[in-house]
């Protein structure tokens, strides 16, 4: 990686086709700091009113610090769900023979293309039925539960790249089954276990549709639905907040983004041989 | 530590892999698994570590049986045909992790580590990673490993099938010294003849999920108790013959020759069809049972030179001589046979 030289031509090429998102980034800090009349595009004079929401809270939209803390507790929680059940299910279906294994499979392979949106008003019920509606616990549960399947499937895929002898060689050795998984088996697919959570670490941080409907109260309010209730408050029509609130959401995932992305390719590049 | 195998049999579904096999291996001898591919040598060695259950028979360890004990329990060390090494660890915690697991003391795991680093010469790859090491130092590790723990067996599944040439001649002494110097009791699967026959006390000889023969290296090159093993065992390989037995001679086209006494007396009969077998260094220019044929194949092996000898019948006979070449591709000859050498086998493939 460190070696190869840098292609200009097609850096250069790159470059053009990604500006306009770039374009897209810069304005919106640009716009988030500056005072601009509605009609014209350019921005007239620096403020650092729209970033008031940081100090004091927007009437009747509570405190964004509880709604950042709701989504940092959120996203980590689905994380630390997914990851956990992920790298277990996926050891046990690639290697171990249990009944209905192979159906098995293929209902998580389903589950992970059927479009959840589609579940919201079971799960909604459900939810009620058992006390979780509009708890943190209850969105956590739903959202690391759908992004399961994905989970097992890119889990079970690493786990078939590593090969029987080694884990043959550790039982020789005098390992248990577990200290073989744990001690040998899971080092090997750390790229990808990586790569997994930060992959549901950024769709938990992204996530609108569940946690406003399953959690719209304002104590349980999570970043993305806090965002969403400020632009369709009718009494409120503030476009520098609501870029500013924008850019706060989206800072951290790019910080995040920036510092873990070449483990994230190996969610598509090492392991998914199914 | 003895291991013996009382009618072992393994099956994978309806597929049987091994059937009813008995084998006896001596305390510190190292016998080897020779046989073509498919026949079941890695599942033998597979049910003797404990890592495929068997279907039925069993195994024992000088006198205690093991047939259902876990690999855990087994105390057997394996080395992998791929070496099968922790990628993730350095050699000094590959050949460490035997021992870790065991809870030994640092101090402990730190002076056996080391003490069996020096027997096999890799004291200077000790921080090194699978990754970075070379095929021969990947297998010494590999054994390094297997044997840390001092086990009471050694197993090796084609140790060296995955290194090159020079490397597997300097590798078969190695393994036969520190395999001495342990007195483990091993057993080696491969299956290349000259591996089995340098390095081995005894040989199985394997085919289809039985054991053909067991014996030494020269007890399966002189004495074949059938037509396989003479011909899976001896390279250049030996050349057959069918014919039937006139007047206690053997006669076939374009070949016929004296049966030797104690073939005679025997028991083959007038019009009994047999096959011979004749080992290429037993077809040489001044042996006196002579046959004639056409040159069709001279190879120049360095030292020695192989010719084919087509017969009258269309028998293809061998012959490896260490003088000078004689004649050349095409020519009409008579050369000569040891009949004392040659193998009878009767219809079945027996050796008579
Ligand atoms: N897990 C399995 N399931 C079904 N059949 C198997 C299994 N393992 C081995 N066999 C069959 O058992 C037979 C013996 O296999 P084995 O691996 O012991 O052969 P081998 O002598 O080691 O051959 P090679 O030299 O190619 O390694 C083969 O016919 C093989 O197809
Ligand atoms: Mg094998």
């Amino acid at each position: 990686m460190d070696d190869r030289k840098t292609n200009w031509p097609l850096t250069l090429f790159l470059l053009i086709v990604s500006a306009p998102i770039l374009i897209m980034y810069v304005w919106l800090f640009i716009d988030s700091v500056s005072e601009i009349n509605i009609e014209s595009i350019w921005p007239e004079k620096f403020t650092l009113r729209n970033w008031r929401f940081l100090t004091e809270e927007i009437p009747g939209h509570g405190s964004v610090w509880t709604a950042t803390l709701n989504t940092t507790i959120f996203a980590t929680s689905v994380v630390a769900i997914v990851v956990v059940l992920s790298s277990t299910a996926g050891y046990a279906l690639s290697r171990l023979k249990f009944p209905f294994r192979a159906p098995f499979l293929g209902i998580v392979l389903l589950l992970h293309s059927f479009p959840s949106v589609t579940l919201i008003i079971s799960i909604f019920l459900m939810l009620r039925m058992i006390g979780l509606y509009d708890t943190l616990v209850g969105v956590i549960l739903v959202k690391a539960a759908l992004e399961l399947p994905f989970g097992i499937w890119i889990m079970k895929g690493f786990y078939d790249t590593v090969p029987w002898e080694i884990e043959m060689a550790g039982l020789q050795d005098g390992a248990s089954r577990f200290q073989v998984w744990y001690k040998l088996v899971l080092p090997q697919i750390m790229p990808g276990v990586a790569a997994l959570a930060i992959f549901s670490f950024m769709a938990g941080w992204s996530e609108f549709v569940l946690p406003l409907i399953l959690a719209p109260s304002s104590d349980t309010r999570l970043l993305s639905v806090y965002l969403a209730g400020l632009i369709i408050d009718d009494y409120l029509s503030d476009f520098g907040l609501f870029k500013a609130v924008g850019l706060f959401y989206v800072v951290p995932v790019m910080i995040f983004y920036l510092f873990t992305q070449d483990k994230l390719m190996n969610i598509y590049g090492g392991g998914t041989k199914g | 530590m003895e291991i013996r195998l009382e009618k072992f049999s393994k099956s994978f579904g309806p597929v049987n892999a091994i059937e009813d096999m008995d084998l006896a291996i001596g305390d510190g001898e190292m016998i080897a698994l020779l046989g073509p591919s498919g026949c079941g040598k890695t599942t033998t060695l597979y049910a003797i570590c404990g890592l495929h259950r068997v279907s039925a028979g069993r195994i024992w360890f000088g006198d205690r049986e093991v047939t259902h004990l876990v690999p855990q329990e087994r105390k057997v060390g394996v080395v992998f045909q791929s070496f099968a090494l922790y990628p993730h660890l350095s050699t000094f915690e590959n050949i460490a992790f035997p021992l870790q697991i065991r809870k030994e003391s640092n101090a402990d795991i730190e002076r056996k580590v080391k003490d069996i680093a020096n027997t096999l010469h890799i004291e200077e790859l000790l921080g090194r990673r699978p990754g970075q090491l070379s095929g021969g130092q990947q297998q010494r590790v590999a054994l390094a490993r297997a044997l840390v723990r001092r086990p009471d067996v050694l197993l090796m599944d084609e140790p060296l099938a995955n290194l090159d040439a020079g490397l597997r001649l300097e590798m078969r002494s190695e393994i036969r010294r520190i395999q001495r110097e342990s007195g483990c009791t091993s057993i080696l699967v491969t299956h290349d003849q000259v591996e089995a026959m340098s390095m081995c006390d005894r040989i199985a000889l394997m085919h289809k999920g039985k054991i053909q023969q067991i014996g030494t290296p020269d007890e399966m090159y002189h004495q074949p108790k059938n037509k396989f093993i003479a011909g899976f065992i001896g390279n250049p390989p030996i050349s057959f013959a069918d014919g039937v037995v006139e007047d206690g001679r053997f006669v076939a086209q374009g070949l016929s020759f004296e049966l030797p006494d104690q073939i005679k007396g025997a028991s083959v009969s007038a019009g009994q069809k047999i096959a011979i077998g004749v080992r290429p260094e037993y077809l040489q220019p001044d042996f006196a049972t002579a046959i004639e044929g056409e040159v069709t194949f001279i190879e120049s092996q360095g030292r020695e030179i192989l010719y084919d000898l087509k017969l009258g019948g269309g028998q293809i006979f061998r012959s490896i001589q260490s003088s000078e070449q004689t004649c050349k591709l095409g020519d009409q000859i008579h050369w000569g046979i040891d009949v004392n050498s040659v193998f009878f086998f009767d219809e079945q493939g027996v050796r008579l």
